[in-house]
């Protein structure tokens, strides 16, 4: 089995990409599944099982998504290889600019789009810099212009990526992706694979529930911001 | 200059030489909050007074970082340009949506303007996106889009990145947050363009000329009108984008020049694909491709008659012009507006 990480910021057109990106790689119904991981609620499973897609489910509640990802995708991956499927996707929504779920070896994906203004590609981080290719959704609606300035800054942040526009709702653009894609090595575990960024450090007190302000209550792993004297 | 060539520089050159030659590279710096290296030093000896800590931050480490600023460089330095060298792309026909072949061969060079003409659903976004995925046989029409006569693998249709195509529609905006200059220069400094200035005062130019109502340079996108923007975004791809094939898609009642601004992206030697049923835009066009069924019917060059009916189909549009002006100003309408003017 084939798999593919796909994350980016919310609404950015993951499950617009990721469908039309299915639809593009025919593929026999069944034979690729998805594994959503999200925070509080979602309806993305709606629009893939609309679409036929065999879809797992998963909330990361008050964990961070990260590490909720990490602690569950080599499950996934047994789902997925047990199902009998060629390809599976992963989607997850990036929070704190801080995740980056992706794994060494493992084809990583970043869907951005380009409403979220021309600066977004350099505040996003290690989801954008980690990522092999970086899809740009929404072009549709901005000028040429602005797509060559986003495209720009995207290749600051990760010279390395390959940049690729598609429309979330056309599907323009999906055709290229699912050419490239078919790069994605074949695996039947991720045990012993790595993370390419460490997960966010969230070992302090108000990760585990503290509600009260002040250092009494500061425990753990803490970073102070330092104040300069005026 | 390659990757480890930029490296070698940066372990060698004191940072602010390298910065005064690239300044560019200050973006770099500015992205990994290293603004404040110590300049007189080779960038890898300044690194090492900064906290492994911030570094880690980024994902990096000191190599990590040397080589991240190399690859950068490389990047972001202006090079032979493989998109310059377009010269012509061929539609090697495919078939219909009934499966008969299209039985066609289509070249068509920098400098032309190609209509595409069909009822909706006829099939005329699926040829512009078989141009912009440079088709090989691989999508549902079976068609190959060849570029310079010859046909693309796989890795040479990943280089173009897309590059090789920008699009212009009805439904496209501005959502910057800048000034027409600042959003111009913006765009040139992203293009490495050398002579900032100067290209950015003729896509201003040419803007105006274009846009039925002028604008200033100190206007925000935002704000400008319909026909201004798409005036803008036409000067901006005539002169500053790097594609050589432009596919237009429904610019009818834009409020431009259509013709003058088919005219300047046709000069700039790009190739220009228009779907449109707007009479000025289609016979503008050196040939027409009529889609029925999902094919192309059939290619039909620009009669005599037809370029000589262009001058009347003109007339009229300015008349429509001047109507609409007359009752954007709040005046009544006399039946001798509907005749040409005398001047
Ligand atoms: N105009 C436009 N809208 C898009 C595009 N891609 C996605 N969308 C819309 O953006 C919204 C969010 O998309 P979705 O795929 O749910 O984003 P996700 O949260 O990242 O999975 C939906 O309303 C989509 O229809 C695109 O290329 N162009
Ligand atoms: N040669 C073809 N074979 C099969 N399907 C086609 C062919 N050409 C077009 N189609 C399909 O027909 C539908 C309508 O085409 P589209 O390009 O959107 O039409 P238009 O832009 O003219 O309104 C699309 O789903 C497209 O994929
Ligand atoms: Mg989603
Ligand atoms: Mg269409
Ligand atoms: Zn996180
Ligand atoms: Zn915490």
């Amino acid at each position: 089995m084939k798999l593919i990480t796909v994350a980016g910021p919310p609404s950015s057109g993951k499950t617009s990409v990721i469908l039309k990106l299915i639809e593009c790689m025919n593929c026999a119904k069944g034979s690729i599944g998805v594994v959503k991981f999200d925070c509080l609620t979602s309806f993305d499973n709606l629009s893939y099982e609309e679409a036929g897609i065999p879809v797992q489910t998963g909330f990361s509640g008050k964990i961070c998504p990260d590490h909720y990802f990490v602690s569950n995708i080599e499950d996934a991956v047994q789902w997925g290889v047990e199902s009998g499927f060629e390809l599976l996707i992963t989607e997850s929504a990036g929070l704190c600019n801080r995740c980056s779920p992706y794994i060494r070896g493992i084809l990583a994906v970043c869907v951005i789009d380009n409403l979220s203004g021309v600066n977004t590609p350099r505040k996003i981080g290690p989801m954008l810099k980690f990522a092999d290719i970086v899809v740009v959704t929404k072009g549709d609606i901005v000028s040429q212009a602005e797509r060559e300035v986003f495209a720009f800054n995207i290749r600051q942040v990760n010279s390395a990526a390959k940049v690729i526009f598609v429309n979330g709702i056309t599907g323009q653009g999906a055709f290229i992706l699912a050419k490239y894609l078919q790069q994605a090595v074949e695996i039947q575990s991720l045990t012993d694979t790595k993370l390419r960024f460490t997960t966010p450090a969230a070992v302090c007190s108000y990760c585990t529930g503290e509600t009260k302000i002040g250092a009494p209550y500061q425990m753990g792993m803490m970073k102070k911001m330092e104040f300069k004297n005026l | 200059m390659t990757v480890n060539e930029f490296m070698m520089i940066l372990d060698s050159k004191p940072l602010a030489e390298v910065l005064k030659e690239y300044p560019i590279g200050w973006d770099f710096l500015a992205n990994f909050r290293l603004n404040n290296l110590a300049n007189e030093l080779p960038f890898s000896q300044a690194l090492l007074k900064v906290d492994d800590e911030a570094l880690a931050e980024f994902g990096l480490d000191r190599f990590g970082a040397l080589k991240s600023f190399g690859a950068f460089l490389e990047q972001f330095t202006p090079k032979e340009n493989p998109l310059e060298e377009v010269k012509s792309i061929t539609i090697s026909g495919g078939w219909n949506k009934s499966r008969t072949p299209e039985n066609i061969s289509l070249t068509i060079s920098a400098g032309e303007i190609i209509s595409i003409v069909g009822p909706t659903g006829s099939g005329k976004s699926r040829l512009l996106n078989d141009i912009e995925c440079l088709a090989q046989g691989d999508t549902l029409t079976g068609r190959r889009i060849l570029v310079n006569g010859a046909e693309l693998d796989d890795l040479q249709r990943f280089e173009m990145e897309g590059k090789l195509v920008a699009q212009l529609s009805q439904n496209m905006n501005f959502v910057m947050d800048l000034t027409v200059r600042e959003f111009l220069e913006m765009h040139a400094k992203c293009r490495l363009t050398p002579n900032v200035g100067e290209v950015v005062a003729i896509c201003f130019q040419r803007a105006n000329q274009l846009a039925g109502e002028k604008f200033s340079e100190d206007t925000l996108v935002t704000q400008l009108s319909g026909g201004q923007s798409r005036a803008l975004m036409i000067a901006d791809t005539a002169y500053m984008s790097d594609s050589p094939i432009i596919l237009i898609d429904e610019i009818e009642n834009a409020g431009i020049n259509r013709r003058q601004a088919i005219g300047l992206l046709a000069k700039r030697e790009k190739i220009i694909f228009v779907s449109t049923h707007d009479p000025l835009l289609a016979l503008s066009a050196h040939k027409r491709i009529i889609i029925k069924n999902g094919g192309i019917a059939k290619v039909i060059s620009i009669s005599e008659e037809e370029k000589e009916s262009l001058g009347v189909i003109e007339n009229l549009d300015n008349t429509m012009q001047r109507l609409r002006t007359a009752l954007r100003a709040g005046e009544l309408i006399h039946m001798k507006d509907l005749s040409e003017p005398s001047s």
